[in-house]
């Protein structure tokens, strides 16, 4: 489920980092300002301990194929939203850097997707209040189920979007989703069958980690509310600029491009459409344009897609290709003897 | 069963080549940082069709790779296994996208196949340059350097705590996944039950481990920050470094390289 860069456009990109390391700023100023000194270390080790468990697999009875714990709503009951949401962000991070899971720009819309989801929104606004203060076991039960399932829907959901708005991919969004969403019902179930299995043990073995770990959090509605509002905030005012950028930027690129090669691209053709289009752009402010390859933009370039140039194209590919990693090879030759 | 051996094993190979000492892991955390994620952009940047642009930018990994002694069979092997993940979503545009772009003789090439092979090629140069900071870099130097950029401190911890540990507990899983192994047999035992006692004792003994990192802190008068010899110098190398490169990335994306680099050739032929 993890975000990929390849799949990302800039405006997207930004916009999440943009939003995550607000989150992540909020949730560490909370974490500060609760001066539990013991939670440092907990924190830390529940995060290797999410990444161990995270490889060990087990056998989803009567289909064959194995499954293996998602956790960020594990992490959220343990340490509660803020600490758990920084927990989450550091093993996505050390994913993304050792294991390229993702990448460097699609880091912030993984830890929206896999942390945000599960500590901000799933486990304030729908588990703890199905559990209530003081759950019982089949509440316990049915709060954790219905909890991992909305998670598992709301994160390949915002991976749907963000790709869709990024428009790298050539997936329409209806396609994408009856991909995405299906697949994620079943991973949702075995989660939170998992995830049920897990605290049910450590309650039986030591009630006061799962018992403390509620207590200790009077989530009031007015600061969770705060989060939302400047979290939002923030996504819609850096959406805005980053989308202004993307939107003019492009067109001046094709013409930088235009004038350099001396090709004539005919920019926007099709005034009308193109006109409508970055109209209905400005009100979205939310898409950056690379989406609508068939107006304006795109139909100059492909106007001036003579034979020649493309041609040249493929041979200049493969001759700066090629110059790169023979220079690559030459330095490296040249080092041992230098 | 050796797999999580194996990622282990991955894991602690890329961190090992961090603590090469070559000029480019010598030079400041930031000025790598802030040249990466230049990168990254510039790469993102690239419109979809815009496959010939994206080619110049691996100049900067086959240099950083090059300069800086990274085994590159190793780094090709980890890419390749990100790879598959990056063509099953590309795999769709060349079905949905038909609409010719390029013209190779009389061959037409759709705009979905143009596409495909961007989204394959931004892959490849976003993951070799996460990978190439890591390895030149460092984690906790990368740690570091967020943290001198205004990364919330605690969250610095956060990260510094987890790399910490993360030996430690991927070591213990691997132990308690290979017992189960050796005691499982035709695939009975390998199911929920076992596994939901398995990982629960791993995460009280991790809790309890926890509680002897604490008092440990206690004891040690940890007050919340860690506190290493690291000096950061942000010298005229590390100006030149991000400023070079920061150029050739903006002219890179700007200047189409790889086509007056063609038209040039055809021209002379």
């Amino acid at each position: 489920m993890h975000m990929a860069d390849a799949l990302l456009s800039p405006a997207v990109g930004g916009t999440m980092w943009a939003v995550s390391a607000g989150a992540i700023a909020y949730s560490s100023a909370k974490v500060r300002k609760e001066l539990d000194d013991r939670k440092v270390p907990l924190m830390g080790v529940l995060g290797a301990f999410l990444f161990a468990a995270q490889m060990i697999n087990f056998t989803i009875p009567a289909t064959g194929s194995s499954g293996h714990l998602g956790g960020g709503l594990l992490l959220a009951m343990l340490l509660g939203p803020y600490a758990a949401f920084l927990t989450i962000s550091s093993v996505l991070m050390v994913q993304a850097l050792f294991f390229a899971d993702g990448g460097l720009l699609a880091l912030g819309c993984n830890i929206f997707n896999m942390g945000f989801i599960p500590a901000f929104l799933v486990y304030p606004l729908i588990y703890t209040r199905v559990a209530g203060s003081a759950p019982g076991r089949k509440r316990l039960v049915a709060a954790t189920m219905i909890s991992a399932i909305i998670g598992l829907q709301l994160g390949p959901l915002c991976v749907v979007l963000e790709t869709v708005f990024s428009g790298i991919s050539a997936l329409p969004f209806s396609t994408f989703a009856l991909l995405m969403q299906p697949i994620h019902l079943a991973i949702g179930v075995v989660e939170g069958v998992v995830t049920v299995v897990i605290v049910t043990f450590v309650h039986a073995a030591r009630p006061e980690i799962i018992r403390g770990a509620m207590g200790a959090r009077p989530l009031g509605r007015r600061p969770f509310r705060a989060v939302l509002v400047s979290v939002f905030a923030v996504a819609i005012l850096t959406g805005g600029v980053l989308s202004g950028f993307a939107s003019k930027n492009p067109d001046g690129l094709e013409w930088a491009i235009a004038k350099v090669t001396g090709a004539e691209a005919l920019q926007g053709t099709e005034q009308g459409l193109h006109a409508a289009m970055t109209a209905l752009q400005k009100k979205t402010a939310f898409l950056p344009d690379y989406g609508f390859k068939k107006d304006g933009n795109r139909g100059g370039r492909n106007a001036t897609d003579s034979l020649g140039t493309s041609l040249s194209g493929v041979v200049g590919g493969v001759l700066t290709l090629a110059i790169v990693f023979l220079s690559g090879f030459l330095l490296k030759r040249r080092r041992p003897t230098a | 069963m050796c797999s999580i051996d194996g990622t282990l094993l991955d894991f602690k190979n890329l961190d090992r080549l961090a603590a090469g000492d070559t000029g480019i892991h010598r030079l400041d955390p930031r000025a790598k940082v802030v040249v990466t994620l230049v990168f990254v952009v510039c790469v993102v940047s690239c419109g979809k069709y815009e496959l010939a642009a994206l080619l110049p930018f691996f100049l900067f990994p086959v240099f950083m790779v090059t300069l800086a002694d990274i085994p590159a069979l190793y780094l090709a092997k980890k890419i390749a296994v990100i790879i598959p993940f990056a063509v099953m979503v590309g795999m769709f545009n060349p079905l949905l996208d038909r609409q010719a772009v390029l013209h190779v003789g009389a061959l037409g090439i759709s705009g979905g196949w143009v596409s495909f092979a961007s989204i394959v090629v931004r892959a490849i140069l976003t993951v070799s340059s996460a990978l190439v900071l890591v390895a030149v870099t460092g984690f906790p130097a990368i740690c570091a350097a967020l943290e001198r950029m205004g990364m919330p401190q605690p969250f610095a911890v956060q990260l510094l705590f987890l790399y910490r540990y993360i030996f430690v507990l991927t070591e213990e899983g691997a132990q308690v996944s290979r017992a189960r192994e050796l005691r499982t047999f035709g695939g009975r035992g390998r199911g929920i039950r076992v596994y939901g006692s398995m990982i629960g004792h791993l995460l009280l003994r991790t809790w309890m481990r926890a509680e002897r990192i604490h008092m440990a802190m206690l004891a040690r008068g940890f007050s919340g920050a860690f506190h290493t010899r690291r000096q950061f110098c942000f010298g005229t190398r590390e100006t030149a470094f991000v400023l070079g490169w920061s150029l050739f990335f903006i002219t890179a994306r700007l200047v189409p390289v790889a086509h007056l680099l063609g038209s040039l050739v055809t021209g002379i032929l």
